[in-house]
């Protein structure tokens, strides 16, 4: 069981996912965009970054990259899918979360320390967490604000799609959402960066429960 | 009139004197053509050919069993231990920046990043060094918007974190901000790369961007007096790509870990020439290329721009022999245009040709061998008046606490949070210190123990009053700040931004800090391993009545120093901790109020004295610090600076979200005692229970020290009993005081 880590070009979180996964003791392995195949991937991460340059849109390019109708098809066999900051980006640019990463309310860049609420505490990426928690995690982008309609909101909260809200919202985002899950739940996308606070001497360890989570899950459907 | 005739009348826009076209008359043999003067201007400007400053960098310590790599290559390298290295480097986008913010800025980051990875080193922080004019005025407010955005767009964007670096303004910088750019790399010693052509035979690689017109002429520009007209220059402004530079970062790394590159450059100020010269010069070889060959960005270019073009994000890379398809391949894995222009030779000429025809033929080490000047250094009697005067006459305002206040949200002191905030300081997941949480920044090195601590430091106002003191100030406290982390400081890189070499008393600051630098890195062990030169750094205003009025800069050394802990664990930052504290002063009391921000902000003055420096004294307060913190006897550390040592104090409180109470028990006045900025001290929190060994390591490093009192309450508190004086300030009020300035300049 290995953690596909994906590199577009341009992707800049990609070996800090890599390590977090292996800093919980799991495997994890790169996947260049123009493959097709994903290896023996038991979950897959699209890392944060600019991936293309952020040209055109960001995420819409990565999104139409070779390696994603092999990302699509793991999501659809029900395979855990964490998008993480541009991976967020990639995930509603290819249809497979909801909604959209409008530029940040304030126009600018933000890197800083938010605080979160874990509002499903049951799905494959956040059940080490209570129902309720805070977190403390970093965010560090220029396009987060989530946007979707009144009616997608709406049905994203009442099935407990919504992983995760900010405390103290950094974007302008809609609802203060922070981490959308997709209908079956096997597909998180997130702003925040868990991958950046899995060890105490940078600072914190409140992102490890996402990596947990997902490799324990992992873990257990292959098992299955 | 002869066609030489009047390329000897035009010098002058080729950026050459007449003296030194005749030089190059007599070097060559004959009169060059065109294209060969403007070479020859270029490789000659102060930028690439250091004409005015390299006489002067021969004091410099350079050497040292921690120097890895000298000046002389892309960038500088220490040894860390384990195998492994540290490249860093600094260098300026003044003038850009002034012209074009947001490009300007942007692309300073992206040269000095190219110079760190073609060293083989992955790059892993930046820090930038920014000063501005008024933060009230329109145009500083613009430029400070322009320069943080481009900062914040390319160094997000490729990934590399912003970790510190400094912001502070004065009026001499309104024109002419600095923008002062260092990064840090990481390599294995046995991948330290060479700017080298290697061997005969050997083909030469452009690999990057295309070529287009942007930046054309950016060195000779940068060697000139900025003035109205400047704004004219745009086009010689450069834009990047910072998803460009993240592939060629990537592909470069890559080449260097599997072998495949003999030597490696990047273009930079002069571009395609200045590059592929200074390889063939240090290879001892000549070259051979075809610019018919190199990849345009737009139609119609001739040599002239595609050799002096700086567009960025292109490099050159010089294959070795036999691995030339495996480099090839891994450079269209990465989706980059890649070319062989040329080929090195066994002749010692610079040959370059178009469509066919030899269109410039000069030998390699006339290119790289600029005319050097020694110039007679005179001292402004101005500036020697203002340093002279006698401060007795300066009153002693009644309330102190409001002079606290006051110094708290001078913009240079000020919270700095909302411009970091706009730059990803922790992508790579290596940063153990945020930037403002202490006096350095701390990256931890993985796979070992060891942290590597980085700062940029200079007090132009000290550097003003008296130029030797003032930069062997900037070096003492450039370590002071690592020593503050905890790091033991290894080696300097250097970035001096002064005015026209040509006015004797810009030399003379130019010649005493130069001294001043050398003098403070013998004494504190930090040799130098490169730098940069900014000079022209004035702004020459038409008056109304039509004469010009120059204002140049205060001269900045800039300091970029690095340093290693050998257990990032074992490290101190600058806020109080939580739990029962006593704090010291290492070091000595001083009423020195002499060239202080406190002159400057509450009385207007810009005088007096720089206080003495004795580094033998510095380096005993150092090291006292660092064993203390390694000892975990001190949990915080914070040195004093701008604002003195109620502004240390309040910094440390304003940072914990902690009070402290302290008794500053010494004579002299009492704002010299608060607001004086002597140098070599430090102030540390040590828990209640090690008071007796911290005071046993500090009498055994011979460091002099005093109890100032405790932490804890709700508002800094500090009295002077020999004054019957006592300044009382609730925390909020410093808080507020402290993060206004930049949230409502940014906002």
């Amino acid at each position: 069981m290995s953690v596909a880590v994906v590199q577009f070009p341009g992707s800049n979180c990609d070996m800090d996912a890599l390590h977090a996964v292996r800093t919980i003791g799991a495997e994890a392995h790169l996947v260049w965009h123009t493959e097709t195949d994903l290896g023996r991937a038991s979950a897959v991460i699209l890392p944060g970054g600019f991936s293309y340059g952020d040209h055109l849109r960001s995420g819409a390019i990565a999104a139409r990259s070779p390696i994603m109708n092999a990302v699509r098809a793991f999501a659809e066999a029900g395979g855990p899918v964490l998008g993480i900051c541009n991976g967020f980006q990639i995930l509603t640019e290819s249809g497979l979360l909801p909604g959209a990463l409008a530029r940040n309310e304030h126009l600018h860049f933000v890197c800083r320390p938010v605080r979160l609420r874990v509002e499903n505490a049951s799905s494959v990426f956040t059940d080490v967490y209570a129902q309720g928690q805070e977190l403390t995690l970093p965010v560090a982008h220029g396009e987060g604000s989530y946007y979707a309609d009144d009616e997608t909101l709406a049905r994203l909260h009442g099935e407990g799609r919504v992983a995760f809200t900010y405390l103290d919202n950094p974007n302008g985002s809609l609802r203060d959402v922070a981490g959308v899950l997709s209908e079956r739940g096997n597909v998180l996308g997130m702003m925040p960066h868990p991958e950046r606070v899995v060890e105490a001497v940078l600072g914190g360890t409140d992102g490890r429960g996402v990596f947990e989570s997902l490799v324990a899950h992992a873990e257990r459907a292959v098992a299955l | 009139m002869t066609a030489a005739a009047s390329l000897r009348e035009r010098a002058a826009t080729f950026g050459l004197t007449v003296e030194e076209y005749d030089l190059l008359v007599e070097r060559v043999g004959r009169e060059p053509n065109a294209l060969e003067a403007a070479i020859v201007g270029a490789m000659w400007s102060e930028h690439c050919g250091y004409k005015n400053s390299r006489p002067l960098f021969s004091v410099f310590p350079t050497t040292g069993p921690q120097v890895l790599q000298g000046p002389g290559e892309n960038a500088g390298v220490v040894d860390i231990g384990d195998g492994l290295g540290v490249a860093f480097k600094m260098e300026s986008h003044n003038h850009p920046s002034a012209v074009e913010p947001v490009q300007g800025a942007a692309t300073g980051v992206g040269g000095i990043l190219r110079d760190i990875f073609a060293m083989g080193a992955r790059p892993f922080a930046v820090l930038d060094s920014l000063r501005f004019g008024n933060l009230d005025s329109p145009r500083t407010r613009f430029l400070l918007h322009g320069v943080v955005e481009g900062i914040s767009h390319y160094g997000n964007a490729i990934g590399v974190p912003t970790v510190g670096g400094e912001v502070t303004f004065h009026p001499s910088y309104q024109e002419n901000p600095l923008v002062n750019v260092m990064a840090l790399g990481l390599l294995k010693h046995e991948d330290l790369a060479k700017g080298t052509m290697g061997a005969v035979g050997n083909q030469i690689v452009y690999v990057g961007s295309r070529t287009g017109r942007d930046g054309l002429g950016g060195a000779v520009f940068a060697s000139a007096d900025l003035s109205d007209a400047s704004g004219a220059d745009r086009p010689a402004v450069q834009v990047g790509d910072p998803f460009m530079e993240k592939l060629l970062l990537e592909a470069t790394l890559e080449a260097i870990e599997r072998g495949l590159v003999a030597g490696v450059q990047d273009m930079g100020a002069a571009g395609l020439v200045s590059s592929t010269c200074e390889m063939a010069y240090r290879a001892g070889l000549g070259v051979d290329m075809d610019l018919s060959k190199v990849p345009t960005r737009e139609t119609g270019m001739v040599p002239m721009e595609l050799c002096l073009s700086e567009s960025q994000e292109r490099m050159v890379l010089v294959p070795v022999p036999g691995r030339e398809e495996d480099l090839l391949d891994l450079l269209a894995k990465w989706e980059l245009d890649v070319v062989v222009i040329g080929s090195v030779a066994a002749h010692d000429r610079y040959r370059l040709f178009w469509q066919g025809e030899v269109v410039c033929d000069l030998p390699v080490d006339v290119l790289n061998e600029a005319p050097k000047y020694t110039r007679e250094g005179v001292e402004s009697p101005e500036i020697r008046a203002a340093r002279e005067r006698d401060l007795t006459d300066v009153p002693v305002p009644a309330d102190l606490s409001e002079v606290l206040v006051t110094l708290m949200g001078d913009p240079t002191i000020a919270s700095k949070r909302p411009i970091f905030e706009r730059y990803d300081h922790q992508v790579m997941t290596n940063t153990v210190v945020v930037p403002g949480a202490a006096d350095a920044a701390v990256m931890r090195v993985r796979g070992t123990t060891k942290g590597v601590a980085a700062t940029s430091d200079c007090n132009p106002r000290f550097v003003y009053l008296d130029p030797f003191v003032g930069a062997a100030a900037a070096v003492a406290e450039a370590a002071r700040n690592l020593a503050c982390v905890g790091a033991t400081p290894l080696a300097i890189t250097d970035n001096l931004n002064f005015g026209n070499p040509h006015r004797p008393e810009v030399y003379y600051q130019l010649q005493q800090a130069t001294r001043g630098i050398a003098e403070a890195c013998r004494a504190l062990n930090t040799p130098v391993t490169g730098g940069n030169v900014s000079l022209y750094n004035q702004y020459n205003e038409r008056q109304p009545d039509g004469s010009v009025r120059t204002v140049a800069i205060h001269p900045t050394p800039t300091i970029g120093m690095v340093g290693v802990l050998p257990d990032v664990e074992r490290r101190a930052t600058l806020a109080l901790p939580e739990g029962q504290h006593v704090l010291y002063l290492v070091g000595d009391h001083a009423a020195d109020v002499g060239a202080s921000q406190y002159l400057e902000t509450v009385h207007g003055l810009e005088a007096g004295r720089v206080p003495a420096l004795d580094l033998a004294l510095e380096k005993r307060v150092q090291d006292a610090v660092i064993a203390l913190i390694r000892a975990g006897h001190a949990r915080a550390a914070h040195d004093c600076s701008e604002g003195g040592l109620a502004v240390t104090l309040a910094e440390m409180a304003v940072a914990g979200g902690l009070g402290l109470t302290v008794k500053v028990d010494a004579a002299g006045r009492a704002d010299a005692l608060l607001f004086g900025e002597a140098h070599s001290r430090i102030v540390v929190a040590v828990p209640v229970g090690h008071e007796e060994a911290a005071e046993a390591l500090l009498h055994e490093h011979g460091a002099p020290f005093h109890l100032l009192g405790f932490v804890g309450g709700e508002e800094v508190a500090i009295s002077l009993p020999r004054h019957d004086l006592h300044l009382s300030v609730p925390l909020p009020r410093l808080q507020d005081a402290f993060t206004r300035p930049l949230r409502e300049a940014l906002a």
